[in-house]
């Protein structure tokens, strides 16, 4: 480790101190009220007695579960068809319209339908969370069949591959670079929709957690669940950023990605 | 039209009817989605012979690129006829490699599996694949560079892993644009000295296109000249006697060189400034 890299993170620990600090000392003097704003201790210790009694992990592993479930499903769903919509122009020019309209409709609104339809337990979770990255996923690997270099296009044929052939060699490849360059965004969303349908109504998960210690005005509670659904989205993050570099070790930069 | 001095050279010798390439009154068009259009290339007519080593030379936007497209049945031409070894091009040209201008080489594939892809995809195993596709890079210079994403090496390393994967299919023709265009002059000489190595060895019929004059009386058996676009025709053409093989820095010393450049040049000069005029200088 480098003498700026240590730099670095001492800085980073500075900034969470400081920020904690600043919080401890306003609701120790009453600046801010500790019934609204609780206070550091309060938070810490709650989220201290969750992982000691154990009740976390129940919430920590139903979240998990909804989020890869959304992650994997809306991510097949949107690279099945956004690679058939690159391929048929004509059928994507029809439904472009179309997509576009639930596409700028905020998700949440689609929760309830999904409780009615999925009942309250994971599946009406995982619904919302594959409508978010399905998306993202769409949008990459439709952009990145359709900008395929025209020249490395134009060899693959001088060099005998059939449509087949080019599909494997050539779009595909090229599709999910594009998809893998979104990992970040499509697991975050796949995260938001656990969280956002936990909170609108469900029996368990971290969304749920919040949403419990908000309606008996737990204030310790709803940040004390929000601290570890910090910790749980940068801990993902970290995992697809390695699974990143392993399979984009081709790309000389990550490319910009459509959201 | 009155043809310009200078072209009063050696015809085109046809070498017997089954040229590997010949282009018959080629004219390509282009119709714009707003209703115009603009003739790239005019009447062109081309022979390559098997074994010869043919380039095209002219300035800046004159269609050079699109009568290669043509040669290779990228794209059909609007008036005129190609035939290859004597039979009419219908769709691709699958006895030709062709070597791009720009970067063509699969991103996502490292060095060996670029080369070896061209095998692959013909059915041949891929453990044998790989194994001939070892031995090109050998003969490129890049053994130690199998590994390497095409973003991991540089544009010279690049343009041979390129005729690596091209000549690996063991075309009969051999098409290539500008492909040392992007090189500085030094990597230029050496992988123009490293392509006549590799022609020398099985004698393709090759259809250079380049802008300079140098590199193609250099490497070539003939050199065709095109005028400046639109409309871009073919001014004439030049056999280049020098012995073979040759070394590209030794043989531009040479007085027959310097004799045949003034000639061409001669002719050359003109359409340059046409096309300069034409393309702003770009």
């Amino acid at each position: 480790m480098g003498r700026s890299r240590i730099n670095l993170i001492v800085l980073q620990i500075l900034v969470a101190v400081l920020t904690i600090g600043l919080w401890h000392v306003l609701t120790a003097t009453d600046v801010l009220p500790p019934f609204f704003f609780s206070t550091p201790g309060d938070v810490f210790s709650r989220v201290i007695k969750w992982f000691a009694e154990g009740t976390i992990w129940r919430h920590l592993w139903v979240t998990l579960v909804e989020s890869v479930l959304a992650f994997v499903l809306g991510s097949v769903a949107g690279a099945l068809v956004g690679f058939w919509f690159a391929r048929k122009p004509f059928l994507a020019a029809v439904l472009d319209p179309y997509v576009k309209m639930i596409n700028a409709l905020p998700r949440v609104v689609l929760a309830p339908i999904f409780a009615l339809w999925l009942g309250l337990g994971i599946w009406s979770k995982v619904a919302l969370g594959v409508t978010l990255v399905f998306f993202v996923v769409f949008f990459n690997v439709y952009q990145g069949v359709k900008e395929v270099s025209h020249t490395v296009l134009a060899n693959a044929r001088m060099l005998g591959m059939s449509e087949r052939q080019l599909m494997r060699h050539v779009y595909w490849p090229s599709a999910l670079s594009w998809m893998f360059s979104s990992l970040h965004t499509s697991v975050g969303f796949a995260v938001v929709g656990a969280v956002v349908g936990e909170y609108l109504g469900s029996a368990a998960g971290l969304g749920y957690l919040i949403q419990q210690a908000e309606g008996v005005f737990d204030v310790a509670g709803v940040f004390a669940g929000m601290f570890v659904l910090a910790v749980f989205v940068v801990a993902i993050d970290g995992l697809v950023s390695v699974v990143e570099r392993r399979l984009l070790v081709w790309r000389p930069l990550a490319a910009e990605t459509r959201t | 039209m009155a043809r310009p001095a200078g072209t009063a050279a050696k015809p085109a010798q046809a070498r017997g009817e089954s040229a590997a390439v010949a282009l018959d009154a080629v004219t390509i068009s282009f119709r714009f989605a707003d209703g115009s259009a603009y003739t790239a290339v005019e009447a062109a007519s081309l022979k390559v012979a098997d074994g010869e080593f043919v380039s095209i030379v002219g300035p800046t936007g004159c269609g050079k690129t699109t009568l290669l497209n043509v040669a290779a049945g990228l794209l059909s031409p609007s008036a005129g006829r190609t035939t290859i070894f004597g039979t009419p091009l219908g769709a691709l040209n699958e006895r030709a490699g062709y070597l791009f201008q720009a970067e063509a080489l699969f991103p996502w594939k490292t060095a060996l599996e670029n080369v070896a892809i061209g095998l692959e995809v013909a059915g041949v195993p891929r453990r044998e694949a790989r194994k001939r596709a070892e031995s090109w890079l050998t003969r490129v210079g890049l053994q130690r560079f199998a590994s390497r994403y095409p973003h991991m090496l540089s544009g010279g390393q690049r343009k041979r892993v390129g005729l690596a994967q091209v000549l690996i299919r063991d075309p009969k023709i051999l098409l290539m644009d500008e492909p040392f265009g992007p090189l500085d002059a030094q990597t230029r000489q050496i992988m123009g000295n490293l392509l006549l190595d590799l022609w020398n060895a099985d004698r393709k019929a090759v259809l250079f296109v380049t802008h300079d004059l140098e590199e193609a009386i250099a490497l070539s058996d003939r050199v065709v000249i095109m005028s400046a676009g639109p409309a871009a025709r073919i001014l004439g053409e030049w056999r280049v006697r020098l012995p073979r093989p040759r070394d590209i820095a030794e043989v531009k010393l040479e007085p027959a060189f310097l004799e045949l450049h003034r000639e061409i040049w001669h002719v050359l000069k003109t359409e340059v400034l046409k096309g300069y005029a034409q393309t702003g200088g770009g």
